[in-house]
C-alpha cells in the first residue's frame, strides 16, 4: 500500500533536512575551530618545533633556545600534585561510594565535592597563597605549588573515581561478602580490580589539567626564570620555586621583548600535544575497559 | 549507592574469622578504613578551608575605616594604589565579567545546544564517537593556551575583519570564552537528553514524527531543566575562569558601551595584580575579597546547577 | 576583649587547618607516592641558590644575568621572580630572598622595617639606566611630545582624549581617539610615570592595563592610534620612540644610551639592587659579576643603559 506524499509530509521533511544540517552544522563548527587553530599554531611553530627545543635551556634572555627547565618544573609539579590528590581522592570516592550512608553529613559531603569543582582556579591561587605560602609557612615553593594544584585536581578525582567504583554491580559485592569477607577485603579483591581502568583513567585526565593550569601556581611558586644546566633531570628541591610550561608560555607573550616569533608558538604547542597525548591514552584505557567488561 | 548490609557480613563465621585472622590483620584493615574515613571529610575540609582561608585574610578591611562595601560593589573608580586617594571600587570589573560571559553564553548556548541534540539525536555510532571525543580534546586545552590565541591569532582577525582599534575586547573574550565553555555544554546538555526515557521517543515516532518534531515537541521540553543545568554550568565556568580573559579582553577598568570596547574581569584582575600587592596591604585584602565575591558566585551557580539536576535523577 | 578573643580564633582555626593539610601530606607521604619525593634533591647539596625577585622592568635583565652566570659559575643557581619593585622590596626586608631588584629608591620606613626586622640595613647597588619611552605606532606622524601632554593623556580629568588634540592625523584610521595603553597599577613603570610625569596625581580609568612591559608594545605596534610607555629596552620595529622635551621652550631629547647618561632624557631612572647588609660569599660574587664587564655586556643587550667604564667592578 502506498501513500501519496502530502504537501504537509514534504514540509515536513523539509524542516527535518533543515534541522539536521543545522544541527549538524553547529557540532562542526566545534571540529572546525579545533583544526583551525592546532594547524595554525603548528605551521607558526614549526621553524622551532625539534628535538632540541625540548631538552635545551632557554637561551638568549629566552629569546631562542628551548624549555628543559620549565618542562621538567611541570613534570614536578604533576608528579607531586597527583601523588597527593590521586590517593586521597580515590580513597575518598571508596568511603562515599563504598562506606557513606545516606545522610545529612555526607550529602554535604558531595555538596562540598561539587562545588571544591565550581571553584575559579583564581580562588583556588588566593587560597594557597594564604594556606601553604603564610600560614603553613611553606613559602612560595614547589610544595606549595603543587598542593594548591592537588586541591584543585582532587574533586574531579573524587567525581570519576565514584563513577568507576559504582559501575561495578552490586551483585559482585554481595558475593563476596556472602564468602565471608569484610568490607574491606571485597573492596581490595573485587571492586578495585574490577574499575581500576575506570581510576586510572581519571587520574590522567587530571595530568593533562594540572600541567596546563597557570593561575594556581603563579602565586604560589612558579617562577620567571630559573638558571638550569642542560640535561639536569633534578634542578629543583622542593622548597625552592620552579618554572613551568604554562607559565613560561604567559610570560613568554606578555613579558619577554624580542622574542624568536616561533618559540611561544612551539611552547604552545607542546602544552596541545601533551594534553592531546594523556587524552588519547586515556581514551585507549577506557576502550580497553569497555571490550574487557563483560557484565 | 552500595550499601552493605546493616550487619557485618557473614555474622556467623565471625568466631572462625576471628581465629584465622592475624591481629594485625584486622588492626591494619581498621586503621585503613579510618584513613578511608579521612580522606572522605577532606573535601569538606577542603572547601571549609578554601572559604576560611580566602575570607580570613580578607576580613580585616571589612573593619576598615576607609573601606565601605558599597563602595567596593557599586563604584567603578579603582585606584589601589593611589598616593591622594585609594578608592577601591570593583563595579566595572563585576560589568566586565558580566558581559565577557554574557556574551559568551549568547554564543555557546544555541551551539553548544544544537551540537548535543545533533550527538544524542541525529547521529550513532562513529560519528557520535568521534565527536565526543573532540568535545573531550576541546575541554582538555588550557586555559592559557585559549588566552595566547585570543592575544596573537584572534586579537589579529578581528581588528582585520571588523576594524576595530584594539583586537583585545570583549569579543575577542567573549568568543575565546564560549569554545572553552562550549564542551561542558554539550556533555552536560547531552546527559539531559539521554535522560529522556527512551519510550518518549518510541510513541512520538509512532506517531509519525520526524527527528526534529521529536526534538521540538517532545525532548526539548522533557529535558529543559537539565538544559538548564547545562547552561548554569557553562556560566560558572565563564565566570571563574582567569587567564584566557586575562590575555583575552584587553584589561581596561570602564564599564562597557559595546563589544570591542576592551574590560577587565573580576578573575583577572586578581591574576594581575596579585603578585604585586604586598602581604597584608589593603590592597591585597581587596583583592581577597574579590575573591570571596567570586567564590560565592561561582557558589551559587553550580549550587542551582546541582539542586536542577538533582531534581532530575528524583524524577 | 572581644578583639582579642576573635584573632586567638582565628590563630587556633589556622594552626588545625595548617595541622590537618600536614596530616594528609603526611598521610599519602607513607601511603603510596611513587618516589617523587625527596631524592629530587640528591646530588645538588652542595649547590647554592640566590634567589632574586622584583621589579618587573628589571626582570630581563636579572633574568640574562642569572643565563649567563649559569655558565660562569654552574655551581650557582640564581632564582628570578617578577612581582614589581615593591614586592621584591617587601621581600628582601622580611628576610626571605637574597637580592631585591627595583626601579624606585628604597622608602624611608622600608628601610626602618628592614633594620627593625633583621638588624641589617639594606645596601644599594646602582646597576644600569633606563629611559621610560613614550611608545606610538611607526606610522604615527607624532616626533615628539612633552612631559604636560604624556600627563593631559594619562592623568584623571587631563585634557587631552583625542590625536586632533595634539595636531595629528594618523594615517589610514578613521578613529581620532587616543587609545591609552598603560601597565597594571602598582607596577614601577606604572609608579614612576605618576610620580615624574602625572605629579602622583591618579591615572585616568579605561586604559588598557597590559600585565608586562612587552604586551604594552606589542599593543601599540598593533594599533595605529594607540599611545604607551615602557623602558626603552623593549622596542620592536613596529613602533617609535617619541622625542621628549621636558617643557614646551626646552630641546626634546630621544631615549638614547648617550641622553641617558648626561641625563638630558627627562623620565630617566636609576636601576638598582638591594642587598640586607653587605653582601657575602657567593651573593657579592653574583653582584660583582654583575657590575663587572661581563655583566654589564647583557645590561646592554638587554636594551639598558650599562653603567659608564668608571663605575664598573674589577674583575
Amino acid at each position: 500500500m502506498m501513500f501519496a506524499i502530502t504537501p504537509h509530509v514534504r514540509r515536513k521533511q523539509r524542516h527535518e533536512t533543515i534541522a539536521k544540517w543545522v544541527f549538524f552544522g553547529m557540532a562542526a563548527s566545534m571540529i572546525v575551530p579545533l583544526v583551525l587553530i592546532i594547524g595554525y599554531l603548528v605551521e607558526r611553530a614549526w621553524p622551532s618545533l625539534s628535538l632540541g627545543f625540548l631538552i635545551d635551556v632557554p637561551a638568549r634572555g629566552m629569546k631562542e633556545g628551548g624549555v628543559w627547565p620549565a618542562l621538567v618544573g611541570t613534570i614536578y609539579l604533576v608528579v607531586l600534585s597527583l601523588a597527593v590528590s590521586a590517593p586521597v581522592g580515590v580513597l575518598a570516592a571508596v568511603y562515599l561510594n563504598e562506606y557513606a550512608r545516606d545522610n545529612w553529613f555526607n550529602r554535604i559531603i558531595n555538596l562540598a565535592v561539587i562545588n571544591l569543582a565550581g571553584v575559579p582556579s583564581i580562588v583556588h591561587a588566593l587560597f594557597g597563597l594564604g594556606a601553604f605560602v603564610y600560614a603553613a609557612r611553606f613559602g612560595y615553593s614547589i610544595i606549595s605549588a603543587s598542593l594548591t594544584l592537588a586541591i584543585m585536581t582532587l574533586p574531579v578525582i573524587i567525581a570519576s573515581t565514584r563513577e568507576a567504583l559504582a559501575s561495578v554491580p552490586r551483585t559482585f559485592r554481595e558475593a563476596c561478602w556472602n564468602v565471608g569477607a569484610t568490607r574491606w577485603q571485597t573492596i581490595k579483591a573485587v571492586v578495585l580490580p574490577n574499575s581500576i581502568s575506570g581510576i586510572l583513567t581519571g587520574i590522567i585526565l587530571q595530568v593533562s589539567r594540572a600541567a596546563g593550569e597557570t593561575a594556581p601556581i603563579m602565586f604560589t611558586g612558579a617562577v620567571f626564570f630559573k638558571a638550569v644546566q642542560k640535561g639536569d633531570f633534578f634542578p629543583y628541591r622542593l622548597h625552592e620555586q620552579c618554572m613551568a610550561l604554562s607559565m613560561h608560555l604567559y610570560t613568554l607573550s606578555t613579558q619577554v621583548p624580542g622574542v624568536k616569533e616561533s618559540v611561544p608558538f612551539a611552547t604552545a604547542v607542546l602544552l596541545l600535544g601533551a594534553v592531546i597525548l594523556v587524552n588519547a591514552t586515556a581514551i585507549i584505557l577506557r576502550g580497553y575497559l569497555r571490550a574487557r567488561k563483560k557484565w | 549507592m552500595n550499601t552493605p548490609p546493616t550487619s557485618r557480613p557473614a555474622e556467623e563465621s565471625f568466631a572462625v574469622r576471628k581465629a584465622t585472622r592475624p591481629a594485625w590483620d584486622v588492626l591494619s584493615e581498621r586503621a585503613l578504613e579510618i584513613l578511608i574515613y579521612l580522606c572522605g571529610i577532606s573535601a569538606i575540609v577542603f572547601v571549609l578551608g578554601i572559604f576560611f582561608f580566602v575570607f580570613k585574610e580578607a576580613l580585616p578591611i571589612l573593619g576598615n575605616s576607609h573601606f565601605s562595601l558599597t563602595q567596593f560593589l557599586f563604584s567603578d573608580q579603582w585606584y589601589p594604589t593611589s598616593e591622594l586617594n585609594k578608592r577601591y571600587g570593583v563595579f566595572a570589573m563585576i560589568a566586565g565579567t558580566f558581559s565577557v560571559t554574557a556574551l559568551a553564553m549568547l554564543i555557546a548556548v544555541p551551539f553548544g545546544l544544537g551540537a548535543a541534540i545533533y550527538i544524542s539525536e541525529f547521529c550513532g555510532g562513529r560519528t557520535k564517537e568521534t565527536l565526543k571525543v573532540v568535545i573531550e580534546l576541546l575541554a582538555a586545552i588550557p586555559s592559557v593556551v585559549w588566552g595566547f590565541i585570543g592575544l596573537t591569532v584572534m586579537s589579529r582577525l578581528i581588528v582585520n575583519y571588523t576594524g576595530a582599534p584594539v583586537g583585545v575586547n570583549i569579543l575577542n573574550g567573549g568568543i575565546i570564552l564560549a569554545l572553552m565553555s562550549v564542551p561542558i555544554i554539550v556533555s552536560i546538555g547531552e546527559d539531559a537528553l539521554k535522560a529522556v526515557p527512551d519510550s518518549y521517543r518510541e510513541a512520538g515516532l509512532a506517531l509519525g514524527a520526524t527527528r526534529w518534531q521529536l526534538v521540538r515537541r517532545v525532548l526539548l521540553p522533557a529535558a529543559k531543566t537539565g538544559l538548564l543545568a547545562a547552561v548554569l554550568l557553562g556560566v560558572g565556568r565563564g565566570v571563574g575562569e582567569t587567564m584566557a580573559v586575562l590575555m583575552a579582553t584587553g584589561h581596561a577598568v570602564h564599564i562597557p558601551h559595546g563589544i570591542f570596547d576592551s574590560v577587565r574581569t573580576l578573575t583577572a584582575n586578581i591574576a594581575a595584580e596579585l603578585g604585586e600587592a604586598p602581604a597584608n596591604s589593603d590592597h591585597y585584602r581587596v583583592l581577597f575579597l574579590t575573591g570571596v565575591l567570586l567564590f560565592a558566585l561561582t557558589f551559587i551557580v553550580n549550587l542551582a546547577a546541582d539542586l536542577v539536576v538533582r531534581g532530575i535523577r528524583r524524577r | 576583649m572581644k578583639q582579642r578573643a576573635h584573632t586567638s580564633l582565628t590563630r587556633n582555626l589556622t594552626s588545625t587547618f595548617a595541622a590537618g593539610l600536614a596530616a594528609c601530606l603526611l598521610q599519602t607521604g607513607c601511603g603510596k607516592s611513587p618516589g617523587s619525593g625527596p631524592d629530587s634533591g640528591g646530588g645538588s647539596a652542595s649547590k647554592v641558590t640566590i634567589q632574586n625577585k622584583g621589579s618587573d622592568t628589571m626582570v630581563n635583565l636579572a633574568q640574562g644575568w642569572a643565563e649567563e652566570y649559569k655558565k660562569a659559575a654552574p655551581d650557582v643557581d640564581v632564582e628570578v621572580s617578577g612581582g614589581g619593585s615593591g614586592v621584591g622590596i617587601a621581600a628582601l626586608v622580611k628576610g626571605t630572598i637574597d637580592i631585591a631588584n627595583a626601579s624606585r629608591n628604597m622608602k624611608a620606613e622600608e628601610i626602618e622595617t628592614a633594620r627593625k626586622n633583621t638588624g641589617k640595613a639594606p645596601k644599594e647597588f646602582i646597576v644600569g639606566y633606563d629611559s621610560l619611552a613614550i611608545y606610538v605606532h611607526k606610522d604615527n606622524p607624532l616626533n615628539e611630545i612633552t612631559l604636560d601632554q604624556v600627563a593631559q593623556i594619562y592623568m584623571e580629568a587631563g585634557r587631552i582624549t583625542k590625536w586632533s588634540d595634539l595636531g595629528v592625523k594618523i594615517p589610514g584610521s578613521s578613529s581620532d581617539e587616543i587609545v591609552r595603553v598603560s601597565r597594571q597599577s602598582s607596577s614601577g613603570t606604572y609608579e614612576f610615570l605618576r610620580e615624574h610625569v602625572l605629579n602622583k596625581k591618579d591615572f585616568k580609568l579605561g586604559s588598557r592595563d597590559m600585565n608586562g612591559s612587552k604586551e604594552v608594545v606589542e599593543l601599540v605596534g598593533s594599533t595605529p592610534t594607540a599611545i604607551g610607555y615602557s623602558g626603552m629596552g623593549y622596542a620592536t620595529p613596529a613602533v617609535k620612540m617619541l622625542k621628549v622635551r621636558k617643557t614646551a621652550t626646552e630641546p626634546a631629547y630621544e631615549p638614547s644610551v648617550a641622553n641617558t647618561l648626561a641625563k638630558t632624557y627627562p623620565i630617566a631612572r636609576s636601576l638598582l639592587v638591594y642587598t640586607l647588609g653587605e653582601p657575602q660569599g657567593p651573593v657579592k660574587k653574583y653582584i660583582d659579576w654583575a657590575m663587572s664587564d661581563a655583566g654589564q655586556r647583557v645590561v646592554e643587550a638587554s636594551g639598558y643603559v650599562p653603567l659608564p667604564a668608571g663605575a664598573r667592578a674589577k674583575p
